[in-house]
């Protein structure tokens, strides 16, 4: 029953985050709005017994994608002050948007006993946990599909860098071929000082 | 009773409201990526859908494989929108002729 429950509320919300994203005015607030979407889509992952991907959607949409999307908005030339005004207006509504993604936290870990919900043909029950079984498969037959994985990551990476990579001349940067040159003879000089007197430098 | 036919559902409709938003936000490239994301992350819920209803992990390999994508795919779409925003000062993509020769 909880599940269901659950299923529908997890869906609901989805499909009305998704639709505040597209329809928002601000584009911060439709990053947000991607985020709950995102929340809620891992939801119905967990519901489908799919923990190890509800968690890595939680950890690579929300914490590193929509974050990036957060950083984009906020650097181009948005209306800070527009985003100000309405400010106390939409404080209830936030508190309002905390204590739902609170109550969904809450029914899900009450509901992850219900486990996969679909009916029609009978799932087997896991013998081993999700997480365990997927890391299995991951590491033996698709283990050249997940290197290739971590290739267009690195790929991704490297090219981000170098698109957005400007050098600046108004900076004191470090030269490294300079740095490089330098010996230790000519760095590192070696006394031996007398007693009771100093040293020149 | 929650069967198959119900997460599809789910993962059609935004599916949908993803390609509205790509046809909604046509100046907005922010939007248009985010509703990217949005269709992917429909497709990765169709994935995992099947992967329990069959009782097949390949769905959700699969799954993990879409993610990776749209990670890379986000990161090289906003470096890319930087530098626009960089050398245009606006992200209205209507006037995107530089290419054109």
């Amino acid at each position: 029953m909880i599940s269901i429950l659950a299923f529908y509320l997890f869906a609901t919300l989805t499909i009305a985050s998704a639709l505040a994203v597209v329809f928002a005015r601000n584009p911060v607030h439709s990053v947000l709005w991607l985020i709950v979407a995102f929340f809620n889509a891992a939801g119905l992952m967990l519901l489908l017994g799919a923990e190890f991907i509800a968690m890595l959607v939680v950890i690579v949409y929300v914490g590193a994608v929509a974050v990036l999307f957060l950083f984009v908005v906020m650097m181009l030339d948005i209306d800070f002050a527009s985003l100000r005004r309405g400010f106390t207006r939409n404080l209830p509504f936030g508190i309002i948007i905390a204590l739902v993604l609170l109550a969904e936290v809450v029914i899900a870990v009450s509901a992850w006993k219900a486990g996969p919900t679909l009916s029609g043909r009978e799932i087997p029950p896991a013998k081993i946990p999700n997480i365990v079984a997927l890391g299995q498969l991951l590491y033996s037959r698709y283990l050249f599909a997940f290197e290739l994985a971590g290739l267009i990551l690195l790929v991704a990476m490297i090219g981000a860098i170098v698109l957005t990579h400007r050098s600046r001349g108004d900076t004191r940067t470090p030269k490294a071929s300079r740095q490089l040159r330098r010996r230790p003879d000519e760095a590192v000089r070696l006394t031996q000082p007398q007693v009771g007197e100093g040293m020149k430098l | 009773m929650i069967g198959l036919a119900h997460y599809l559902t789910v993962a059609a409709v935004l599916f949908t409201i993803g390609v509205l938003g790509i046809f909604l936000n046509r100046r907005n490239v922010i939007l248009m990526l985010m509703a990217i994301e949005l269709i992917l992350l429909s497709v990765n819920v169709n994935l995992v859908a099947f992967s329990a209803y069959l009782g097949d992990l390949t769905g959700q390999v699969l799954a993990m494989f879409v993610l990776t994508v749209a990670a890379a795919e986000a990161a090289i779409g906003l470096a890319i929108l930087v530098i626009f925003f960089r050398r245009r000062g606006s992200i209205a993509v209507d006037d995107l002729n530089r290419m054109h020769g």
